[in-house]
């Protein structure tokens, strides 16, 4: 079986559930001939033609408020804003029609639809093409937060997503759209959307991450196992539900945590994972949580962008400051 | 070289006069079928009675705020009764004679206004989108749902309104384009009230008619006298029929006046002349049918107390029913949040539930 890389798996992914459901629909702008900016769509409407695959007009308010029209009335509409920077003006209709749709009839109508797009930075874009803003969906109710960080999850977790009966915001961290490829059998299997993977294990200190920060994670563990240090690693991927129990039980057993996340540290996801440890976790901590993450400034341009992003000198330096202390 | 390469006009459409005559001899035979109109014409009464209801209701603290539709009879019973039960309905949050029409109940409305999202799950078409707050977001679900019933080859046509206000929002226009680009089975009225909130039409922009941004996307618009029931509900056959038969959306602008304030938390006094109310009520639509009717010999005082007696009672009924709903359980604020509830959330509603103990 051919490796393959996150972007193709997220197309793999689009395929299986065009040919397993006809309710589902890919829409957005260059989706069709062009195959999506990132290729993530690459080959679909040639597969299923145009009336399954939809090239949009340039209006991100427009494929929004039309999904959730569509997702009210039986269709499954599978949405791309081209970069999580345009997504602004596609919000009003996520918080305020799909997170809702199905509460405020009372679940008379639903909303069962997928916003993708590509987030993050480090590939030296243009402006508005790099920032991480996942905690401000995650605080809005009735919408799932799903972030894969490798092909198969990528694959598992969208196919879950597009199946689920309400409205879920896929985040695909473009920067590792072409790392770390995989064998990916197209084999129909979901996973969860609600649970985290533990991706390395440990016993002296959790490293909770999501997202392209993954590699930036696995390296700083290789580089503390080297020193003798063994580091358990979680990908959240599901921010929002957040399974905390995965995160808990790995605290209670390293008694250590670091967060690392590249979006801005205020009010971040990182934040609300270490309010949840301090509320059930903290007996079990040996040291304080640490936050490894972007900064409260506007995501710089390229030039400056790996400086603004947690390193694996960053996070090697957080581990070793609680460490220190415990 | 300078050459015109494009121009348009937009029609304006009018059959009743203000006092209720026919104009011109070009009326459709609505005008004639005095079964039908005095239907519309019952509705339209038992509409504005339950309007004022609700609004008594709020003044004396048993409802929350509420938006009214005094005025609006014509436009929004025109609208309703051109559709069929399996078209699918975008309201924004005012046009309770289309969904009384399509089977929304009063006591529903008033629930909803009384704060209970039980409102929302009305008994009116259950495909029909509910009350729409945010203003114009349900011109884009409406294109949605056109989208949806043409990728299914289903012969439907969706239906929206939003008022002059909300014209001048972003995803009127969005949804005039996909309208345009799909060819979409769609109607988009828009029920110029002249007012939103407190800023008048003229203020919104200097466009000669709203009816012109349809234009702008390559529809057909037109405007028609949204007092005159003759004239709303033909313009809605008309472009109903046409999304139905695969011609594509129309754009209607309903030209009426809001004679209510905003809703019952605003105060109309503060910002327009009542004098211009007084002469908008000259042109308010229930007077000119009823008018119309009795000159026609179809109607007059005796059918007239009947029907009074009917709409107090019937209204008197959905009050009877919102009042004595039970308040909602704390459970309903989480069921339905998800098809299955997430185990964080189920953690919360277990703690809420204690609480409440």
């Amino acid at each position: 079986m051919a490796k393959v890389a996150l972007v193709e798996a997220v197309s793999m992914a689009m395929a299986h559930a065009l040919r397993e459901d006809e309710a589902v629909v890919v829409m957005g702008e260059d989706v069709g001939i062009n195959g999506g900016v990132f290729r993530a769509t690459a080959g679909l409407q040639q597969e299923f033609g145009d009336q399954r695959v939809i090239d949009t007009p340039l209006a991100e308010v427009m494929i929004a408020g039309m999904a959730v029209g569509m997702a009210a009335q039986g269709m499954k509409p599978v949405i791309e804003a081209q970069f999580m920077g345009f997504v602004y003006a596609m919000v009003d209709h996520i918080i305020s029609h799909a997170g809702r749709m199905r509460h405020r009839t009372r679940g008379r109508l639903s909303c069962p639809m997928v916003l993708r797009m590509p987030f993050g930075g480090g590939i030296h874009a243009p402006e508005h093409h790099s920032e991480s803003t996942e905690a401000m969906f995650a605080h809005m109710p009735g919408i799932r937060v799903v972030i894969p960080s490798s092909p198969s999850r990528a694959y598992g977790l969208l196919l879950a997503a597009i199946r689920d009966p309400d409205p879920v915001v896929f985040l695909e961290p473009k920067r590792i759209y072409r790392w770390g490829k995989e064998e990916v059998p197209d084999d129909g299997e979901e996973l969860p959307l609600d649970v985290c993977f533990v991706l390395r294990d440990g016993s002296d200190v959790t490293l909770v991450t999501w997202g392209a920060m993954v590699k930036e994670t696995l390296e700083a563990a290789d580089k503390l196992a080297s020193e003798g240090i063994s580091a358990e690693v979680i990908d959240v991927a599901t921010i929002s539900p957040l399974d905390m129990d995965t995160i808990i039980e790995s605290v209670e057993k390293t008694g250590r945590c670091v967060i690392v996340s590249e979006a801005p540290r205020n009010c971040g996801v990182a934040a609300e994972i270490a309010a949840n440890l301090a509320d059930a976790g903290l007996y079990n901590l040996h040291a304080p949580v640490k936050r490894v993450t972007g900064y409260d400034t506007v995501m710089p341009l390229y030039r400056m962008e790996m400086k603004y992003m947690p390193s694996v000198k960053r996070i090697l330096g957080a581990v070793n400051e609680i460490l220190e202390v415990s | 070289m300078s050459a015109t390469v494009a121009s348009y006009s937009v029609s304006y459409h009018q059959f009743l006069d203000r006092e209720g005559r026919l104009i011109g001899d070009q009326a459709p035979a609505l005008a004639k079928d005095y079964q039908q109109l005095i239907s519309l014409y019952e509705l339209m009464v038992e509409t504005r009675t339950f309007d004022r209801k609700a609004v008594a209701l709020q003044r004396t603290g048993q409802l929350g705020t509420y938006a009214s539709c005094l005025g609006h009879e014509a436009a929004h019973i025109g609208i309703g009764s051109a559709m069929r039960a399996e078209d699918c309905f975008a309201p924004m949050y005012r046009e309770y004679g289309a969904q009384f029409y399509r089977g929304v109940k009063m006591s529903e409305v008033l629930l909803y206004w009384g704060g209970d999202e039980r409102g929302n799950n009305f008994s009116g078409p259950t495909h029909d989108f509910a009350w729409c707050v945010p203003i114009a977001t349900q011109y884009l679900h409406a294109a949605g749902a056109a989208l949806a019933f043409k990728l299914r080859g289903e012969k439907r046509v969706a239906v929206t309104v939003v008022g002059d206000g909300g014209s001048s929002k972003g995803d009127v226009m969005e949804a005039m384009n996909a309208a345009s680009a799909y060819d979409l089975p769609l109607v988009m009225v828009i029920v110029n009230n002249q007012w939103a909130i407190s800023v008048p039409r003229s203020k919104q922009n200097k466009a000669k008619t709203l009816a012109q941004k349809g234009i702008a996307a390559g529809l057909p618009s037109i405007q028609v006298d949204g007092n005159d029931i003759i004239a709303t509900r033909w313009a809605m056959e008309k472009a109903i029929e046409n999304a139905r038969k695969g011609e594509g959306a129309t754009v209607i602008e309903m030209i009426t006046y809001r004679l209510s304030d905003h809703t019952t938390a605003d105060d109309a006094s503060r910002y327009r002349d009542p004098a211009d109310v007084e002469e908008a009520w000259k042109s308010e639509p229930i007077s000119r049918l009823r008018a119309y009717l009795e000159a026609e010999g179809v109607w007059n005082e005796s059918e007239q107390a009947r029907l009074d007696k009917q709409a107090a009672e019937k209204v008197e009924a959905a009050v009877k029913e919102y009042l004595g709903t039970p308040t909602p359980t704390i459970e309903s604020m989480f069921d339905y949040m998800y098809a299955q509830i997430p185990h964080d959330l189920q953690a919360q509603k277990e703690a809420a539930l204690k609480d409440a103990e």
